[in-house]
């Protein structure tokens, strides 16, 4: 190698995966198309993309793995000097855990729930004989301190299932950073956390990374986490590279319309709603509610949502959001408090509610997928609320259908197609245009963009506007995605350990003063600018000094 | 203390068998009770008369209400009293003392014998999955399941004993032999219950690690070039003990109640030939003595199988 800084040269990398549908002959198909890069020593790269971009393949390709039934078909992967694709299965293990480590997205369902926390960190170092098993946990116990983990001389004591998610990704870091590798593959390292988390460990990364001098491929999907780490940026999109090159020049200067529509995602905006009906369409008053009567999820929670409006109920995982539709819904019946449906009194549990009152209040759900049957047609998953509810049949039914199809922008040709021929975006279309077909007055959102790649998201957010006014449905919209709220809501509510903190419009809620918390929540989404991590870091120890 | 779940949770169980066990007394009862014949009957056979039937029916307490004598009978046992045979008159519980010792030692053998092997043979199928190692263990130990405990019995005697003489073909025990002596002695019997039950325990292994061989953490093991089998062993076995233990579990069970046909091959003098014999006699105490026993196993085992799998959960052995 002529240049000596170089620790990872790909050239022309193919990947090919093995299709298999039950019933159907396995074929193969091409989902990297001959991709290059390079990354020098202590540098940090960025790989961003949708889903099925073929970034965590890409990853994993420089640790000469493929997942399930993917393979490296083609071109060469250079680490340190050596063609690793050509590497036997021994030689392989050799570079595994030792020149290069993998920090997944999901650290918990990483670790292995028998074996302690320290254990598995000091793991890859013991196998590849790197250091005595004292040196590698002492160094185990340093990098838990680095990583800001409680108790640092005690936490490798500890089982995967009595640390929080985010103290898991931290160890996972740590796992990775013990055997001093040359390359870390951080694939979605804080996807899987919350907001205010996710700004703690990727600090936590960055300084670590830092600190140590290791070269880092860093996987996301967002760009705004991505600025803040990465030196250079690849954009890939479907297996190809759309664009490349320094963090600056993406973020300020993209080139590519792929590229600017990444950067400048979140276009739309809701004016907030003026005028009101006297009677909000839906009531809450102080509502109580536990589970198993023993944990009480929500405490003395009250808000209200208008007619053609969207309330945004805002927070973290374990706040309680889910719980309050599940309330609404009736799966979960209130202890105490009252709600109130277009002036009515809702019944507590479901089974008291009449076919109207479940009719006019309908759910789309996060996981478009699992919230179909799979055995059932679009056209008769969308047809089964007109007849259920409306007695219609035959071809008036398949009318209605297809009127409904055109409102989601979907064509009539989807009629007779099933659910796992449709992308993710259209899955939740149909969805959307089920709930519609109830002709409801309120429909419950439960988290329906998480699982969307952000495009899609807009589009969907888009669509959900766009029939509002059209037929003046009102949404509650659950999300944790603060620009979500932003772009859609009139209202918001922010939750936070099962108790209302904030409520408001949404001009209210989102401008100053704050409380604490909702300042800690806006603050910690990331933003699409290079140093917004520093300079909020920088800001909240001064503000924690000046206390 | 009872605020451990795992302790908890094993109290339960504890409870939860002794109940059972109660329970399979009354079933056991009254299925002795149902089944035709008469014990004075069978004891007196053609010499019999009505006078001596009836003072036969006495002097044994066949005469008395069906729940005095059930009573009496758990009474009895609550307090370590077996009974005593109506036919030979003798105690049953030094009876069955060294028949029930002898089917455990037999049952002993076979688990030592047949537990590592399937564990192993399922270890070494996942690692070479769908290939031709794969396909030769699940093939024989199958073949092996699909013949009857007699044949393989008669083939072993046939070919180990006979012809090759390694073995001898009857297991006789006694208490004046030494364990040496006696391990020589149920060599045959041993192997042949081994590869009744092995096939069972080896394809739950091989399934359950292959069930978590697809999880992260094993592809987290891979990423941090672990070599194959201490993936399997270390990382997914130890996820993948519990469905494990409850079948191994089922075919100790099977080791000690399933074995009459093995102990009568090998003309073997454990609890099955017992119990066979006395019910051809009508001798209802001895039958149900062994009932209980029996039941008494398979509820310990399986219990034992439970607790295992508890413990074997790290988030109830180290709760938050």
């Amino acid at each position: 190698m002529a240049d000596n800084n170089l620790l990872l040269d790909v050239r022309d990398l193919k990947i090919g995966a093995t299709i298999q549908v039950p019933g159907e002959k396995p074929y193969d198909i091409e989902i990297v198309h001959g991709v290059s890069f390079t990354l020098e020593k202590g540098k940090v790269l960025g790989l961003i993309g949708e889903s099925g971009a073929g970034k965590s393949t890409i990853g994993l390709s420089s640790m000469a793995y493929g997942r399930g039934s993917v393979e490296i078909t083609g071109g060469e992967v250079w680490l340190d000097g050596e063609q690793i694709l050509g590497h036997s299965h021994d030689q392989i293990r050799k570079v595994r855990g030792r020149k290069v480590a993998y920090v997944s997205q999901s650290a918990a369902a990483s670790f292995n729930p028998a074996h302690r926390l320290g254990d598995q960190v000091i793991e890859a170092a013991m196998e590849h004989g790197l250091s005595s098993r004292s040196e590698a946990k002492a160094f185990a116990d340093h990098l838990f301190a680095k990583l800001g983990l409680p108790d640092p001389d005690n936490f490798g004591r500890r089982y995967p299932h009595q640390v929080s998610g985010g103290q898991l990704q931290r160890a996972m870091t740590a796992m990775a950073l013990c055997s001093k590798p040359d390359l870390i593959v951080f694939d979605e390292p804080t996807t899987a956390l919350d907001v205010t988390t996710q700004i703690d460990v990727l600090a936590a990364i960055k300084d670590a990374i830092h600190d140590t001098g290791t070269a880092a491929l860093y996987i996301t999907h967002d760009l705004a986490v991505v600025a803040q780490i990465s030196d250079d940026i690849m954009v890939l999109r479907n297996g190809e590279m759309v664009e490349y090159g320094s963090v600056d020049q993406i973020i300020n200067n993209p080139q590519e319309d792929y590229t600017k529509s990444l950067v400048s995602v979140r276009s739309i905006l809701k004016e907030e709603g003026g005028e009101l009906d006297a009677e909000p369409v839906l009531n809450c008053r102080n509502i109580t509610a536990s589970y198993s009567n023993s944990i009480r999820v929500l405490h003395d929670v009250s808000m209200h949502l208008h007619k053609g409006q969207t309330l945004a109920i805002v927070g973290e995982s374990g706040s309680g959001k889910s719980t309050m539709a599940r309330v609404i819904t009736g799966l979960l019946p209130q202890e105490t408090g009252d709600i109130y449906f277009k002036g009515q009194q809702l019944p507590r549990e479901l089974k008291q509610r009449s076919k109207e009152e479940l009719r006019s209040l309908q759910m789309i759900y996060q996981m478009a997928d699992t919230a179909m049957n799979p055995r059932q047609t679009i056209g008769q998953i969308i047809g089964r609320p007109i007849e259920f509810y409306f007695g219609v049949t035959g071809r008036e039914k398949r009318k209605q259908v297809i009127e409904l199809l055109k409102k989601i922008e979907l064509d009539e040709n989807f009629y007779d197609r099933y659910p796992a021929e449709l992308s993710g975006g259209q899955k939740q279309r149909v969805c959307i245009a089920r709930a519609l077909a109830a002709k409801p007055d309120l429909i419950i959102c439960d988290e329906v963009t998480s699982a969307l790649d952000p495009l899609v998201a807009d589009g969907i957010l888009k669509l959900l506007l766009k029939l509002q006014k059209e037929t003046g449905v009102a949404y509650l919209f659950i999300t944790h995605d603060i620009a979500t709220v932003r772009a859609i809501s009139d209202s918001i509510a922010v939750m936070y350990m099962g108790k209302l903190v904030r409520f408001g419009p949404k001009s209210q809620v989102l401008e100053p003063p704050f409380d604490d918390y909702t300042d800690l929540l806006l603050s910690s989404v990331p933003e699409m600018e290079l140093g917004w991590l520093e300079n909020v870091l920088k800001h909240r120890k001064m503000e924690s000094a000046g206390h | 203390m009872l605020s451990n779940p795992l302790i908890r949770m094993i109290a339960q169980r504890l409870a939860l068998g002794i109940v059972l066990l109660f329970a399979i007394s009354l079933v056991i009862f009254i299925g002795t009770e149902m089944l035709p014949g008469d014990v004075a009957q069978s004891i007196l056979g053609q010499s019999a008369t009505e006078q001596s039937l009836a003072n036969l029916r006495e002097e044994l307490g066949l005469n008395q209400p069906a729940y005095v004598r059930y009573l009496d009978w758990v009474g009895g046992i609550l307090q370590g009293d077996l009974g005593t045979s109506l036919t030979n008159k003798q105690d049953i519980g030094s009876m069955i003392g060294t028949r029930l010792g002898n089917t455990f030692f037999l049952a002993s053998v076979a688990a030592v014998m047949s537990v590592p092997l399937a564990v192993l043979l399922g270890m070494i199928a996942v690692h070479y999955k769908d290939g031709f190692i794969d396909k030769a263990i699940s093939m024989s130990t199958l073949g092996a399941i699909s013949l009857p405990e007699f044949f393989i019995g008669y083939l072993l005697i046939y070919f180990v004993a006979v012809q090759l003489g390694w073995f001898p073909s009857n297991a006789l025990v006694h208490s004046g032999m030494s364990l040496m002596e006696k391990l020589y002695a149920v060599a045959l019997p041993a192997t042949t219950l081994t590869l009744v039950v092995l096939a069972h325990m080896m394809r739950m292994t091989r399934a359950a690690i292959l069930n978590v061989m697809s999880s992260a953490y094993v592809e987290t093991a891979e990423l941090k070039g672990l070599s194959s089998f201490k993936i399997i062993f270390h990382h997914a076995f130890p996820n993948a003990i519990a469905p494990i233990i409850t079948v191994v579990m089922l075919n100790l069970g099977y080791l000690v109640v399933g074995v009459v046909v093995v102990e009568v091959i090998f003309v073997y003098p454990g609890m099955g030939q017992l119990m066979v014999d006395h019910v051809i006699k009508r001798d209802m105490p001895v039958v149900q003595a062994c009932g209980l026993i029996f039941a008494a196993t398979y509820i310990l085992l399986n219990m034992t199988a439970d607790i295992l799998a508890i413990i074997a959960n790290p988030r109830l052995r180290h709760p938050k």
